[in-house]
């Protein structure tokens, strides 16, 4: 039981202070968990970074509930992702409640309107930071302008295609390309 | 019963986005245009909210559109939605985790996933775009003079290059950006 709550405790702390998310929080973890309390070492913590990233959902989430999982099982894995849900489940909150009343008034609507700018701009960024670990050759690129067509033009398209069809789909076409090329491979030999 | 339905729709975002962060946006723009849970200008305003507060967009984004509809509960349930593929997932893959490193399937999958996941980023870019940058009522109106936004781009550009030559946190620029809009009145 005690184990469980300094499971809680410390990823409560954790989801308090990582801002940005994903790999933002990388350091911090190292601090914590390798430094600090030896719960794991820092290469596990990158494998579980890197699988936290190629499995669906949040990253941060993903690495906490294998750390949790590791240390205490299944009920250390829930007790370590509702501990670092609590802290940004309470700041939003209070943020909701303070945007519903105050969104209205120029002076917030002028800032978030700049914000929005920002926004862009980081995502614009973001994109530019990913293309070359995903783009990575002529199939990729060709995958990326069909996904990005078919999503950009959804709403003139005559059936609706889902986002969640798009990303089993692009899985699907990834899987059968690179499977004919380690085939192609192999027979070249 | 709008418990269920919120707890259904994030459960949903959270089992098909792939790369964690920007990666649920697409998500989020079909659900604001199937729930009208919330605007996509809301989202825009998320995406700032959650690099200046601590944790995951997606945790964020479900917190915020479960509270609107219904509430702390709302919010909670909202976010326990989001997190439980997740979770899930996470458990199964902790007990193979030596065959799901150098599965070839599973990297294969990968190689189509990453190119497709910033493909539908790039598009969540452009829909906030479409409400930071231009004016697309006056395009219905015929008034294509004042279509593009000049403060909001000529920002856009300031801070592309900021960041580009300063190392410094996306906070400082979205304060900055804030203080921007309000004098300039954007």
């Amino acid at each position: 039981m005690k184990e469980l709550w300094e499971l809680y405790l410390t990823f409560a702390r954790i989801g308090c202070v990582t801002f940005g998310g994903g790999y933002a929080m990388l350091p911090i973890l190292e601090r914590e968990l390798v430094d600090k309390r030896h719960w794991t070492s820092m290469d596990d913590l990158r494998d579980y970074f890197s699988i936290g990233q190629c499995t669906p959902g949040v990253i941060a989430l993903n690495v906490s509930t294998f750390i949790g999982q590791k240390k205490a099982g299944v009920k250390g894995a829930l007790v370590a992702g509702l501990g670092f849900l609590t802290g940004p489940l309470v700041i939003i909150t209070l943020i909701a409640a303070f945007l519903q009343n105050f969104a209205q008034y120029p002076v917030v609507q002028h800032a978030f309107a700049g914000i929005r700018v920002c926004v862009c701009v980081l995502i614009v960024q973001a994109v530019l930071r990913l293309w070359k670990k995903s783009v990575v050759d002529g199939a990729a690129l060709a995958i990326y302008l069909a996904v990005f067509a078919l999503n950009a033009f959804s709403p003139l398209l005559p059936v609706k295609i889902p986002a969640a069809a798009l990303v089993i789909l692009a899985g699907c076409v990834g899987m059968f390309i690179s499977l004919r090329r380690s085939k192609a491979a192999k027979e070249g030999k | 019963m709008v418990f269920l339905r919120l707890f259904y729709e994030f459960f949903k975002t959270g089992l098909f986005s792939v790369g964690g962060g920007l990666a649920t946006l697409p998500f989020l723009y079909e659900m604001s245009g199937n729930t009208g849970w919330f605007s996509t200008a809301d989202i825009a305003n998320m995406i700032a909210v959650s690099e200046s507060t601590p944790g995951p967009i997606g945790i964020n984004m479900s917190t915020y559109a479960g509270f609107t509809t219904a509430g702390v509960l709302g919010g909670v349930v909202a976010s326990l939605g989001l997190a439980a593929p997740s979770v899930i997932i996470i458990l199964i893959i902790a007990k193979f985790l030596e065959k799901f490193r150098n599965n070839r399937f599973v990297e294969g999958a990968f190689y189509g996933l990453r190119p497709a996941s910033i493909a539908m980023i790039t598009v969540a870019g452009l829909n906030v775009a479409r409400v930071a940058l231009v004016n697309m009522d006056t395009l219905a109106a015929g008034n294509y003079g004042e279509f593009f936004l000049w403060k909001a781009i000529l920002l856009g550009t300031a801070i592309f290059i900021g960041q580009r030559k300063l190392k410094w946190s996306p906070v400082i620029f979205i304060a900055i950006a804030a203080v921007v809009g309000i004098v300039f009145q954007f």
